[in-house]
Order: C-alpha cells, then sequence, then structure tokens
C-alpha cells in the first residue's frame, strides 16, 4: 500500500529512459553546460571563497526573512510599487485576476518566471478570458505545444532544432519551414514584438528582491524581461517570500554566481532594476507595478532548521545539469514544476512526503548535487533526511505528510529483519539457509525481482562472515 | 493589512532561529582589481566576446565619430534624449543632412508604434562600466526613457573610460545605488541574446540586435 495519489517516479522515469532522442537532446546539453561551468571557475580559491560568501548572504538573509520582508513592503511601498501577499497559489492566482480585471486588461505577455509556473497561472487566465503569452523564446516554444519547462533555466532544452524547425512551421502564421536557428529565432521576434506593443500588461518573476532599496532585479539575455516590465502600462510581479536580501550589496555576488553556476556566462546581457513605476516626468515605464509575494509551502519549510537550506535556492539549475539522473531521464519524468535535485527535495516538502516518496528514492546519492550548489544546499542530507520523514511520525516535525509514505510490505520486512537480529539463533538459520541454497533462488523471485529485472543476481558467499571468522579462530562470534 | 500577510508573517516569526549572523568575508570581491589604465581594454575583451562593437574616440571627436558611424550605416535617423548630457553635446554641433536626430521628448504612448516600426537607432549615455566582466551601466529616467536602449534595433552607448569600475559590486558601491535607487537601473553587457534552440547562441532577440559602444578615452 501506498500513500493516496502517489506518483511514482519510476514509472515516468523508466518511460523517459526508452526515448532516445529525449536521451540524446540532453546528454548534449548536460555536457555543454558543465563544461561552459567549470571554465568560469579557473580558481578553485575563488570559488570556494564565492560560494562561502553566497552561503552567508542567502542565510543571513533567511536568518532575517520577517524583518527583510517588513523592510522590502515598506520601501516598496514608497518607491510605489503596490505590495500583495498571498498564502496560496489560488490567492495569487486571484489576485492577479483581479488587477488585471480593475484594469480591464485582456492580455498579458510573460517574461519568465517559475513561480508562475508553479502557480499554473496561464491555464487559470485563459480560463478567465484574459491571454497569458509566454516570451522567454524556450518558454514561447513550449507554450505553443501546450508543455512545462523541462529546465528551469532552459525550459525548452528537451527539444532539437529540427522539432523546433516542424513545430515553428505548423504553428506560427506564414512560417516557412527553416532549420537555421537565427531564422527561428527572427521569427519569434517578429510574433513577439508585436504583442509587447500591443499587450495590456506584462508579468515577470523576481530573481532577488532588494530590502534596502525595495528593488525588484531581473536577470536575463533575451530583453523580454525588459520587454514584458517596461512597455505595457501594467507590471506584474511574482516572487516566492525567500527571494528577500538586505542589500544591493548583497546582490552583486550572487548575480555572480548565479549566471556561472547557470549558464558558464561570466554576466548576463542584461540585468534590470526596477525600483519605481514611470516617475513625474518619465516618458515610459509602466505607469503601476504590483508585486505578488507567495508562501505556497515556504514559511512551512522555513520552519525547520536543516530543511530551512533548501530557501538559499538561487534557482541556477546547477544541480540538475550535473545530476546523473536528470540527464537522464529528462525535467518531464519528475512530474513537477521544479525538476532535479533541487526540486526532489522542494516537491516533497510542499506536496506531501507520502505522495512523492517515490522521487524521493530516485537519486544515487552521488552528491554532485551539493557540490556544485552555489549557496552549499546540502541536497543529499536533506533528501536522507526526507525519506526518513516520509515512514516516520518524528514528533516535532512539520513535514507535510510526514510518516505517510510507510508501507505495510516494507514495515513487515522490517519487523522481520529486527527479529532475526535480535536472535543469534534465528539469525544463524537464515543465513545458513541463504548462503547454501541463496544461488538456487530463482532470479523472478518477489524482492528479488525488482533488482534482477536489469542486473545479474548476485551470488551470496558459500559461508556466512561469522563462519568464516570462527574458523580464523576469533571466539564468541 | 491582509489576512494573508498576518498569517505568513506571523508563521515566519514563530519560527524565526535567533543566533547570529554569518559574517561576510568579501574578499574574493575586492581581489579582483585593475588599473583605472586597464579597465577599457578588460571591459571591451569581456563585451566583445558577446558581439558588442566599439568605436574609439575622443572626448573632443566623440560626436563626429558617431555621426560618421550613422552615415556610415545609412541610418535614416537616430533616437537620442534631448535634455541628457551627452544628448545635447550630440544635438549641438549634428550636422543636417543624412542620419535624423529624432528626439524621444513625448509620452510613449504618442509614438509607440514608431517607436518600434520606425527607428533604426537609439542614442544613449552611460553613469559607468564595469571591467571585470564587461558591461554599461545606464540610468534611465525622465532625460533618458527606459526604451530608448531597448525597442530600436540598434543601441548606440557613450561611454567615458574614466567611469569603468572595477566590478559591478564596486560600481553600486561607488554609485551610490544602495542608498538611493533610480527608478530603473541596468547593466547591459550586449546585445539581446538567446540560446534556447539547441544551446545554439543566436543574437537580436527581443533587444537590440546590435550594440555599439562609443569609448571616449579621457584618461589622457
Amino acid at each position: 500500500m501506498h500513500a493516496e495519489n502517489e506518483i511514482l517516479f519510476r514509472d515516468s522515469a523508466a518511460k523517459a529512459l526508452l526515448d532516445p532522442q529525449l536521451r540524446a537532446n540532453f546528454r548534449r546539453a548536460m555536457d555543454g553546460l558543465i563544461t561552459k561551468r567549470k571554465a568560469q571557475f579557473p580558481d578553485p580559491r575563488d570559488l570556494q571563497d564565492l560560494r562561502d560568501l553566497s552561503t552567508a548572504i542567502r542565510s543571513r538573509s533567511l536568518l532575517n526573512l520577517p524583518s527583510l520582508l517588513e523592510q522590502f513592503e515598506a520601501q516598496a511601498t514608497r518607491n510605489g510599487i503596490q505590495v500583495h501577499w498571498a498564502e496560496t497559489c489560488d490567492q495569487a492566482n486571484e489576485l492577479i485576476l483581479g488587477i488585471l480585471r480593475s484594469k480591464g486588461a485582456k492580455t498579458l505577455v510573460k517574461g519568465k518566471s517559475m513561480v508562475s509556473e508553479e502557480m499554473h497561472l496561464n491555464d487559470f487566465l485563459e480560463k478567465h478570458g484574459i491571454e497569458a503569452l509566454e516570451s522567454d523564446l524556450g518558454e514561447y516554444i513550449i507554450q505553443l505545444d501546450g508543455e512545462t519547462p523541462s529546465h528551469i533555466i532552459m525550459p525548452a532544452i528537451h527539444k532539437n532544432k529540427d522539432q523546433i524547425a516542424r513545430q515553428f512551421s505548423q504553428k506560427i502564421k506564414d512560417a516557412k519551414y527553416t532549420e537555421d536557428v537565427d531564422e527561428l529565432t527572427a521569427m519569434a521576434r517578429k510574433v513577439l514584438r508585436q504583442k509587447f506593443l500591443e499587450a495590456d500588461a506584462g508579468l515577470s518573476g523576481v530573481n532577488f528582491a532588494v530590502a534596502e532599496t525595495g528593488t525588484l532585479c531581473l536577470v536575463e539575455n533575451e530583453g523580454n524581461g525588459r520587454m514584458s516590465t517596461h512597455v505595457p502600462p501594467l507590471h506584474i510581479a511574482v516572487m516566492g517570500l525567500e527571494k528577500v536580501v538586505a542589500t544591493l550589496e548583497d546582490v552583486a555576488p550572487l548575480y555572480s554566481i548565479l549566471t556561472r553556476s547557470a549558464t558558464g556566462q561570466p554576466v548576463t546581457t542584461y540585468f534590470n532594476l526596477i525600483t519605481a513605476p514611470r516617475g513625474a516626468g518619465e516618458k515610459d515605464g509602466p505607469q503601476e507595478i504590483h508585486l505578488v509575494i507567495l508562501d505556497n509551502g515556504r514559511s512551512n519549510i522555513y520552519a525547520d532548521p536543516q530543511l530551512q537550506a533548501t530557501l538559499r535556492c538561487i534557482r541556477c539549475g546547477a544541480c540538475m545539469n550535473h545530476c546523473p539522473v536528470y540527464t537522464r531521464v529528462g525535467g518531464h519524468a519528475y512530474e513537477a514544476v521544479y525538476p532535479g535535485p533541487i526540486g526532489k527535495i522542494l516537491t516533497p516538502q510542499v506536496e506531501g512526503v507520502g505522495v512523492r516518496h517515490d522521487l524521493l528514492h530516485g537519486s544515487s546519492l552521488c552528491g554532485a548535487c551539493g557540490e556544485v550548489c552555489p549557496v552549499q544546499i546540502p541536497i543529499p542530507e536533506i533528501l536522507v533526511r526526507l525519506r526518513r520523514e516520509a515512514t516516520h511520525q518524528d514528533p516535532g516535525s512539520q513535514v507535510v505528510g510526514k510518516g505517510t509514505g510507510r508501507t505495510s510490505s516494507e514495515d513487515w520486512a522490517w519487523r522481520l529483519w529486527a527479529m532475526a537480529n535480535k536472535r543469534p539463533g534465528l539469525y544463524r538459520i537464515i543465513t545458513w539457509f541463504a548462503t547454501r541454497f541463496g544461488k538456487a533462488l530463482p532470479a523472478g523471485a518477489p524482492l528479488i525481482k525488482d533488482w534482477t529485472r536489469t542486473r545479474t543476481k548476485p551470488v551470496p558467499a558459500h559461508r556466512t562472515l561469522n563462519e568464516r571468522v570462527r574458523a580464523k579462530g576469533v571466539p564468541h562470534v | 493589512m491582509s489576512d494573508a500577510r498576518t498569517a505568513i508573517l506571523g508563521r515566519l516569526r514563530a519560527s524565526s532561529q535567533v543566533g547570529p549572523l554569518p559574517d561576510l568575508d568579501t574578499a574574493v570581491l575586492e581581489r579582483r582589481h585593475w588599473p583605472i589604465s586597464e579597465r577599457a581594454e578588460r571591459l571591451r575583451k569581456g563585451m566583445e566576446a558577446v558581439h558588442t562593437e566599439f568605436l574609439d574616440a575622443t572626448p573632443a571627436d566623440w560626436p563626429g565619430v558617431l555621426r560618421a558611424f550613422c552615415d556610415r550605416e545609412g541610418f535614416k535617423n537616430l533616437l537620442f534624449g534631448p535634455t541628457s548630457e551627452a544628448g545635447s553635446i550630440l544635438a549641438a554641433d549634428w550636422p543636417a543632412g543624412g542620419t535624423q536626430l529624432m528626439p524621444y521628448d513625448r509620452p510613449v504612448e504618442a509614438f509607440k508604434d514608431e517607436l518600434f516600426t520606425g527607428v533604426d537607432a537609439g542614442f544613449t549615455g552611460t553613469v559607468g562600466g564595469v571591467a571585470e566582466t564587461g558591461g554599461l551601466l545606464l540610468m534611465p529616467g525622465p532625460a533618458e526613457p527606459r526604451l530608448l536602449s531597448l525597442v530600436p534595433p540598434i543601441h548606440i552607448a557613450m561611454l567615458k573610460a574614466s567611469t569603468i569600475h572595477d566590478t559591478f559590486w564596486a560600481a553600486i558601491k561607488a554609485l551610490g545605488w544602495g542608498r538611493a535607487l533610480p527608478p530603473n537601473a541596468l547593466m547591459i553587457s550586449g546585445p539581446s541574446k538567446t540560446a534556447d534552440i539547441e544551446q545554439t547562441l543566436a543574437y537580436g532577440v527581443h533587444g537590440p540586435k546590435r550594440l555599439i559602444v562609443v569609448l571616449v578615452n579621457d584618461l589622457a
């Protein structure tokens, strides 16, 4: 028996592994990203110092989080940004719909925002008659096919250019078939610039929110973030409540380690600091800026001193780029907004460790994610902790769904294990039989089958360790 | 005060851990240092790597260098901020004929279509540069509107070599951005780009397709 509605990662992972095109697309992309990141950190001392500084900045921000959020809100409000709070995705969606309706807005052009993915904002708005168009090229590509991002930085990484060429020629009006990347990019530019020009409102995420100045920082290469936030008369930003840092000086090292860890770039094309809507004498910029601060389980994660480190994340994606599991199965197999190692610890904490129990075990615990994380989130340790949480009702723990991943078969297995290990006579009998007759067990026997489906059956030793040690003359074993 | 706000902040406060804050050791940022004479070259290298083009000029001849470039490219117009420091110098001595100077002196709503389709290039000044990675610092505002450096297909920016800082971090401190930020501030390192199709770099996706820096050597 599994937790109700348990989502089985093993099934979708197995399916993804059978898709050679998908595996080739990811392998090529991840190898490239790993190489580029490495080239950005030639000096190991510099890298470690920058990681230590970035970790300290994010840890300090979290330790002061409630005060920083209040300071940020006060300063942003003074600047003319209207700040809203949402405990759930539903609340955040309703807030945004309300803002759009109050302005009579019918079209929304979007810069890239993972929080809006978390909210399933596009679907929600479409249902209420508002067109929400993604403008980041990768997001635009997947929206044309009704897909979700397979990577948090490069959402269309699962597609190759032939697939995109076919898709554009079918879905963009008057488009001809071409596999030339410059021509494909130019096609999207033409469509989207018209959309920027006409949109009633723009939406963006937030990379960092600065408490001392009330500023929203946006990191991007394409310029669609600037277009979405500066061309339409209304700008709505959404962010998770953990995004705030104390000072603008804090942002500089975080930005530096973010771009290098994410895509191996020393700097992005644009770093956009938005502090206020169109001011007196200004000729452009949005007339109004609204910010929605979303909780969606974050305050619960915050309550646990060890799990709080999850919230240090600056969403660079380096953990997925370096993950042997992610590289092989791709982002969609996780069936979660945030895939890869960070998704593996974040998703179960938000949705429940019971329903996401299987995801917690889809890891070899190789440790690569923790090693490359720019803010040193101990992802493997947190994964192990959450595995325990899934099967234990520890008092004091606030983990969502704790203990609900326990199954009766696993329970019985451990009970028998405990019984055998507490009774030396019984233990000897079992191990004697296992060593003498283990070889004869069929590969298709229950439990053994799970292992032998993709591997050869292990052959037990002829004698137990106890017997061999005793034979060497060691007493009392 | 919304209920959500009270509830969220209440939960965060209830579980806030008290304890010493970790120290911030910024030595790794302070180590990034170059003499002022080398910064322009470093900035240039970083920005050329992402397809930024450079025009060399002096404090006296930069408007002429820019004008010659516009004529060479055959621009019919150049959008600029007439009341900005760089813009007023440019306008003071702009020969008639050829590329027309087009002032961005009205609200965008009055000429949005023209801005998107009828402008060949936009010109802005800068408030500084960043040597470490290459980058221009801009402070759009009433004199130089925000879309000037974004919507026209070509962005031309004037940068004085004496205003180049070591790092973005050093620039933020020197410009006092942490104390009082303008409504919008920016760092730009090159023309708009994307690698969303099969990791292949393509330039000019949404913003300018070309970025041209008029580098004014005012160090002599």
